[in-house]
């Protein structure tokens, strides 16, 4: 069992931190570094953590510093889930053989990775890792694009973004694509435990990574990380461009347990129309042109649609 | 111990796959995250047998691909323990990309790679083009011409690669099928005794040490980017080649089995001989042995180690030889062959005068016979006679058509 720590409010929360420094190169606004202290400050237990190649690795580890002061690796772009892998399977065994130099410590194995490290190159790796049942926790900070390399489409860019290979132009209104449904497949495993999370929402997070750890198998969590540089939005806005997705619905907070059972985690007071969540970006910013504006109506559909779906599923416990 | 020992007879029938997983058995790896791929796969067929029967203590994950078969290894290396796995051919081209982030680690990792052609056209059989592939990744490499030496190479390349000096993962080459498929009689160490060759692990700068948490795997750009090859290349150069020589006498005292990084073979007045590496060497030994018969001053230079490349140990094997002819089981594609290359560059401040000639042979599996050898061994003879190189530079054996030669 997970250590649950006790957290009473959010200022002692995010002073907490110390396993994750500040002293890193990510952007100011970016929400990677708010959601990794969050996940690290849920737990008091040893962490073994790994980073794929992007923003969040190539910001924190820059030789000779580190802002880590957890045990951590990167090896590529697509093979953290697997690195993170290799460790657990390395602890097994070592516990089994009585070999561990603190034999008393129950280590947690974090793998994180960006979208395109997650829903493109890595995807194989994190499938195999979900399938051979490694006792791990994925966890995606999607910002919906790959911003390390400076903006290029990934198979969560969502319909009507301009990127920088499938840029908004004279003929064309930017990627054309639905986003992938991540959380399905990943279910589709049939894992213990996958979930959504926001780091405005981080109540919500942290019970859901407690919850992570706590389980025995791989557990797979999505988290949306808005991006100030691709997403074009003032870097104070972070926590409210992540309002918007969560109370637009265009980022449902669910979880799913041991593949079947859907939870919906967080319901709006007030659900805020996906307008608002497009217009507060600059990368949908040509969508508000009189020709693009079909989309708008038609990004509103498919949010109600997939919130009813969502909830019918909740509701049937299937 | 919890595993169960195995009783060994003192000699063996054993293929080179198998003999390999005898040797990983006995070093009692604690993790192996294998994919499987011809011509390697009985390695880790056998590893989960001897697990699935008691035999081992450790951890085997059957992973998705190859590349995430190093990934894991890599994981599991960083984490503190031993870790092996095997592959071939187009499996080392999918996991190319993390070797160089194993060695750039310095995670001591062991590899048997079982050598197989790379496609296109598809062969499962042997060549030498995925060693050749990967021969700059920075991992110490390690080449067997027969079972007995993937078996005892095996054991030599745990104890060389996890010394705390040296940390740099190793790759045991053997020929595919003409080697790993191959049963011949192996002498064998029992699990005591090859354990205790092969000796504890002990971890360094490991992850699960949870007082002294570790970065691995940093980013470096043009200010320290340098600084890390240079060094991982200067141990590789300096460190690594003594550090072989020293565990390969250790072997010998254990075993009275004696292996150097060049196996000479007649060479003390050899006047013509043929350099090349793994099953080729005991075939050009055999014809040297006829050829010396026949008054033809003939030898044989086996490559043992490919990488660091004992330059040295080369020019020193091949002082006072009339002519070279350099074997590359593997199509250079548009250059001189690696071994030609390499001898080239061995040779080429000494006072040698010898001549030197390039082969290729032997792609995805075709036999290089007795024949092929003594044809090759008149023509070193005739260009000793001669003074010069009387045939082209580069020529291929046996293949069918109009003969290919170039240079």
């Amino acid at each position: 069992m997970s250590e649950v720590k006790n957290i009473k409010n959010l200022k002692e929360f995010s002073t907490s931190a110390d396993r994750f420094e500040g002293a890193n190169l990510l952007c100011p606004g970016c929400a990677h570094s708010i959601i990794v202290r969050e996940v690290l400050n849920a737990t008091n237990d040893d962490l073994i953590l790994a980073a794929s190649t992007g923003c969040l690795e190539v910001c924190t580890a820059v030789y000779p510093y580190t802002s880590w002061d957890a045990s951590w690796i990167h090896i590529g772009f697509e093979n953290s889930s697997t690195a993170v892998a290799g460790a657990e399977t390395m602890y097994k065994a070592l516990k089994k053989k009585g070999r561990l130099k603190q034999p008393d410590r129950n280590p947690k194995f974090i793998s994180f990775a960006g979208d395109g490290a997650s829903y493109d190159i890595g995807f194989q790796w994190i499938s195999g890792c979900m399938e051979r049942g490694h006792n791990m926790m994925h966890i995606v900070l999607d910002n919906e694009v790959y911003a390390n390399t400076g903006g290029q489409r990934s198979s969560s860019t969502p319909i009507g973004s301009s990127a920088t290979t499938a840029p908004a132009g004279k003929i064309s209104y930017g990627e054309k694509r639905n986003k992938k449904d991540m959380m399905a497949i990943m279910a589709a495993h049939g894992i213990p435990y996958a979930a959504q999370v926001s780091p405005n929402k981080w109540k919500d997070m942290v019970k859901k990574i407690q919850h992570g750890m706590a389980v025995e198998g791989p557990v797979f969590i999505n988290a949306v990380s808005p991006c100030t540089t691709e997403w074009k939005f003032d870097p104070k806005d972070t926590m409210n461009i992540a309002d918007l997705a969560t109370d637009s619905l265009v980022f449902p907070l669910y979880e799913i347990i041991d593949g079947r059972e859907l939870n919906i985690t967080y319901r709006p007071k007030n659900i805020v129309p996906v307008e608002e969540y497009l217009a507060a970006q600059g990368r949908f910013k040509h969508l508000f042109k009189d020709e693009y504006k079909y989309l708008i109506k038609e990004w509103q559909d498919r949010v109600d649609e997939k919130w009813a779906y969502l909830q019918r599923r909740e509701e049937a416990r299937i | 111990m919890a595993f169960d020992k195995m009783e060994l007879r003192e000699v063996e029938v054993w293929d080179g796959n198998y003999a390999a997983a005898h040797a990983m058995r006995q070093a009692q790896i604690d993790v192996v995250a294998a994919y499987p791929i011809t011509p390697s796969t009985p390695i880790v067929e056998s590893y989960a047998q001897f697990l699935a029967d008691g035999y081992i203590e450790g951890e085997f994950v059957m992973v998705e691909s190859e590349h995430a078969a190093m990934s894991g290894c890599i994981g599991a290396a960083a984490a503190g323990g031993r870790v092996a796995t095997a592959t071939s051919s187009q499996g080392l081209a999918l996991m190319s990309e993390t070797l160089y982030q194993a060695s750039g680690m310095r995670l001591p990792i062991v590899l048997n790679l079982v050598n197989r052609a790379l496609a296109s056209p598809l062969n499962v059989n042997g060549d030498h083009s995925d060693m050749y592939m990967i021969r700059d990744s920075g991992w110490i490499q390690f080449d067997a011409f027969c079972p007995q030496e993937s078996y005892d190479l095996n054991l030599i390349a745990f104890k060389v690669a996890e010394d705390h000096d040296i940390r740099l993962p190793a790759i045991v080459n053997q020929d595919g099928f003409m080697t790993s498929h191959t049963a011949q009689g192996v002498h064998t160490l029992s699990d005591d005794v090859a354990y205790g060759f092969v000796g504890e692990y002990k971890p360094m700068n490991d992850m699960l040490d949870f007082e002294h948490p570790v970065t691995h795997g940093v980013q470096t750009e043009e200010d320290w980017h340098f600084e890390h090859k240079a060094r991982q290349h200067n141990d590789l150069m300096t460190k690594v080649m003594p550090k072989i020589k020293e565990v390969f006498a250790d072997f010998e005292k254990l075993t009275g089995r004696k292996y150097n990084p060049v196996e000479k073979y007649d060479m003390d007045d050899a006047d013509v001989c043929v350099v090349c590496m793994g099953s080729s060497v005991e075939t050009a030994r055999e014809v040297a042995t006829e050829m010396r018969a026949k008054g033809v001053k003939a030898g044989v230079v086996g490559l043992r180690v490919v990488r660091p490349l004992p330059f040295f140990e080369i020019a020193e094997a091949l002082k006072g030889v009339k002519a070279i002819a350099a074997l590359d089981r593997s199509s250079p594609n548009g250059a001189a062959g690696m071994l030609f290359n390499e001898i080239a560059g061995a040779l080429f401040n000494t006072d040698t005068k010898a001549l030197l000639s390039g082969y290729v042979y032997g792609l995805g599996g075709r036999d290089l016979t007795k024949a092929h050898l003594v044809a090759l061994y008149n023509e070193l003879q005739a260009n000793a006679d001669a003074g010069k190189v009387t045939t082209q530079l580069q020529q291929f054996i046996g293949v069918r058509g109009p003969k290919l030669a170039f240079l």
